[in-house]
């Protein structure tokens, strides 16, 4: 059973990471362009970063 | 393009950098190629460092590499590539900036990492919960966990509705945000004192899962309203609200209409729209006040004629001096009537809010009952106490929260396929309540251009080689019926009276009846007259033509149950006219914006449910007033600012559409009412009586949430079949 106090600490702290980079995410614009990024990662002349 | 000419700094603004920036929309750009051409060809200028291309929004913004940058030179080369641009005026492109609705996406985002996290915690106690092993010790350690995760999540996903809560409380009045503000709290504060006593019954989960379901109607109802709004700004930024301000030299500079001061010299080229209201200081035309007084009949100008903004100048270059600001210019008793109007909108009050008002002390009341009750039957305060949290949270208005948006951002998006913009929720749910629908006649009943009805045989032929040399919109329409064809020689124009030149080596002129020396008779008919030297000359009779669909709309309006009526500020004949060829038997004629207002308020005195469809400055109160209102997108920016929709294309049939959407929507949302009712309705009791369990909880609340979702997405199945 105290493999639950290592291991349940362990997913949380994976999942905030993962809450993480959404927060990075929305706070770079990364979803105010839907269209033009699906365009963007596929066209090599054109500037695929984020804002 | 006269733009070009004129100089348009101020249209640039600053990054914190110090770099010049400027906004454009560039609503061709729709594919990637475009977005590569124009980004790869603007970057190629000296000047600019970035360029990029928003294929959502269709906005470009360029980041110069100084301080400063020439817009022209962008506008030009954008043109070059084959686009049309309009250049933004940086505050409303700061104004743009979508900042809420990265708030609630932040906010959803935390609740779903809190409801995910939590799930891990929850499913062994609901194991527990049916037979499984689990000791005591453990349950409690895993309610620890799931504190952990939930508290911070639910805190944090909860604040807008925590914020809204408090301010309606403020103001004596409760709105849906109370009941699931206290319902978060309450859950949070007995699923804590349940896990210190080492208890049964703790409601980590629901109160976050409960958040993330109502977050998730919160961010499509922003969405909605967002995705309105952004459209309606890119039409006002297509009306290119640029006034041409002289300087002391007489040169034209190119600025935001936002910045004219009172005393500014500005000059108005044919064909482009009068800033601000002023006085004609030098030129003669022939002003188009179609917009703001709703007359078709052009007035002529010269020096010191007072002229409105919004006016169209149709073939003279003026030269005004500016007499208001651009805020000041839309005369101040509209501006005025606006307002009230807009103040008794945000009165009315929407269906979820007007379920709230039952639901709440419904349910409140339910809750202490239960408490009050449970306690006296000797239950004993522990379990009373958790059996009225129960109430609240079984209760809570997961599916009411979502009942309402679902449907709204499916019925708009079904509209805006139609090229309908709805500007807000609530505005479609006052417009599935009209029943009587008043239309303005030039601009929304008619095209709002002149169309010749009737001329002498061999007339227009004639007549065609000096009308197509003119500018004037009677000449254009002349030209219009005859076709592309041959244009005459040595054309003189005299602004705003007519045109002389040689047909075939005889001279001829065209224009009114001054011009060529006909006495003059009182018509009230718009009209030419036509003729080469020594001749009788021929009379052209021009009409505002009706949209081609008016009488279908109308017929459509009828077979609804909604009267239809005409307010005009034009002539008596011509709004009968147009009344009766589109089948409408009521009408008033001759009535001044202020008339139009009232007789909007005397319709709602009498109980009525008025749409307004309106396009000039002359409606734009009544546009205000009324219970819902719509204008054409060719409207002025004051009548699609008051409107609650604004429909784009020639077809009036969007408005016997828009209704029949709302319509369908406020059955939606009834509908999904009712199913949340008879879910409150086994929901409550199994509550009252200690039915519920966490894992119960968990699934009823979620159940529910997806019935409502579901039966919303409906309007779309509908629409394609």
């Amino acid at each position: 059973m105290n493999i639950l106090l290592f291991l349940a600490p362990v997913s949380v702290a994976l999942a905030l990471v993962g809450l993480a980079a959404f927060f990075w995410t929305v706070r770079s614009g990364q979803y105010d362009d839907p269209t033009g990024d699906a365009a963007r990662i596929l066209n090599d002349q054109l500037d695929d970063h984020p804002d | 393009m006269t733009v070009l000419e004129a100089d348009l700094s101020g249209f640039l603004g600053h990054e914190a950098t110090g770099s010049a920036t400027l906004e454009l929309l560039v609503p061709a750009a729709r594919c990637a190629a475009c977005m590569a051409k124009i980004e790869r060809g603007l970057v190629a200028l000296p000047d600019v460092r970035q360029a990029r291309l928003n294929l959502t929004t269709h906005k470009l913004s360029v980041v110069f590499e100084g301080r400063t940058g020439d817009p022209a030179l962008i506008v030009h080369t954008l043109d070059n590539l084959g686009y049309r641009a309009t250049l933004f005026d940086p505050a409303e492109a700061r104004a743009a900036q979508d900042l809420e609705g990265r708030r609630l996406a932040l906010a959803l985002g935390v609740a779903g990492f809190g409801v995910g996290n939590v799930m891990m915690f929850s499913v062994p106690v609901w194991a527990g919960l049916f037979g499984q092993e689990l000791e005591p010790a453990t349950r409690t350690l895993m309610y620890w966990l799931s504190a952990i995760v939930a508290t911070p999540c639910a805190l944090y996903a909860g604040m807008t509705f925590f914020r809204s809560a408090w301010s309606s409380l403020k103001r004596g009045r409760a709105n849906m945000d109370v009941p699931i503000s206290i319902g978060v709290l309450l859950t949070l504060a007995v699923s804590f004192s349940e896990t210190l006593q080492g208890g049964r019954h703790a409601y980590f989960d629901a109160a976050v899962s409960l958040l993330f379901l109502l977050l998730i109607g919160r961010w499509l109802d922003h969405k909605l309203r967002a995705k309105a709004q952004g459209a309606a700004r890119d039409l006002l930024a297509l009306q290119a609200p640029i006034a041409h301000r002289l300087d002391a030299q007489g040169l034209e500079h190119g600025v935001p209409v936002a910045d004219v001061a009172v005393g500014d010299r500005l000059a108005v080229a044919p064909g482009q729209l009068v800033p601000v209201d002023g006085y004609v200081q030098a030129g003669a035309s022939l002003l188009d006040n179609a917009l703001i007084t709703g007359e078709t009949a052009p007035a002529s100008v010269g020096p010191g004629s007072r002229i409105y903004a919004g006016a169209l100048n149709l073939d003279g270059r003026l030269v005004m001096r500016a007499a208001a600001r651009s805020e000041n210019s839309a005369v101040a008793a509209i501006a005025r009537l606006m307002e009230a109007g807009s103040q008794s909108k945000s009165a009315y009050v929407r269906m979820a809010d007007r379920a709230a008002s039952i639901y709440v002390p419904v349910v409140h009341s339910l809750a202490l009952g239960t408490f009050i009750g449970g306690w006296l039957l000797g239950l004993g305060a522990r379990e009373a106490l958790l059996r009225a949290a129960a109430v609240l949270i079984i209760t809570c208005p997961c599916a009411l929260g979502l009942a309402v948006p679902a449907v709204q951002i499916a019925a708009s998006g079904r509209l805006f396929r139609k090229r309908v913009l709805v500007k807000s929720g609530a505005a479609l749910e006052r417009l599935a309540e009209v029943d009587h629908v008043v239309f303005d006649k030039t601009g929304v009943l008619t095209e709002g251009r002149p169309e010749l009805i009737h001329a002498p045989d061999g007339a227009v032929a004639s007549a065609a080689p000096l009308a197509r040399a003119s500018r004037h919109p009677l000449a254009q329409a002349l030209a219009r019926e005859a076709g592309p064809g041959r244009v005459a020689d040595d054309v003189k124009e005299s602004p705003g009276v007519g045109v002389a030149g040689w047909i075939d080596g005889r001279h001829a002129r065209l224009g009114r009846a001054a011009f060529l020396d006909v006495p003059a008779e009182v018509s009230t008919e718009t009209e030419l007259w036509f003729a080469f030297d020594g001749e009788t000359p021929a009379r052209l009779i021009f009409a505002d033509s009706l949209r081609p669909d008016a009488h279908q709309a109308v017929a459509a309006l009828n077979a609804r149950r909604i009267s239809v009526e005409v307010l005009s500020g034009d002539v008596a004949e011509a709004v009968e006219h147009a009344a009766l060829a589109a089948g409408i038997k009521h009408w008033r004629a001759g009535l001044t914006p202020i008339q139009k207002a009232e007789a909007i308020d005397e319709l709602k005195a009498a109980g009525r449910k008025t749409l307004m469809v309106g396009d000039g400055l002359n409606d734009a109160a009544a546009l205000a007033r009324a219970h819902a209102s719509m204008a054409p997108s060719a409207a002025v920016d004051a009548s699609q600012n008051a409107a609650d929709l604004v429909f784009e294309g020639d077809d009036l049939m969007a408005v016997v559409d828009a209704i029949d959407v709302a319509r369908a929507a406020r059955r939606r949302a009834l509908e999904n009412f009712g199913f949340s009712a008879l879910y409150n309705l086994l929901a409550a009791p199994a509550a009252i009586f200690g039915l519920i369990n966490p894992f119960i909880a968990a699934i009823a609340m979620s159940g529910s949430s997806l019935v409502v979702t579901l039966n919303a997405l409906r309007m779309n199945w509908e629409a394609r079949r």
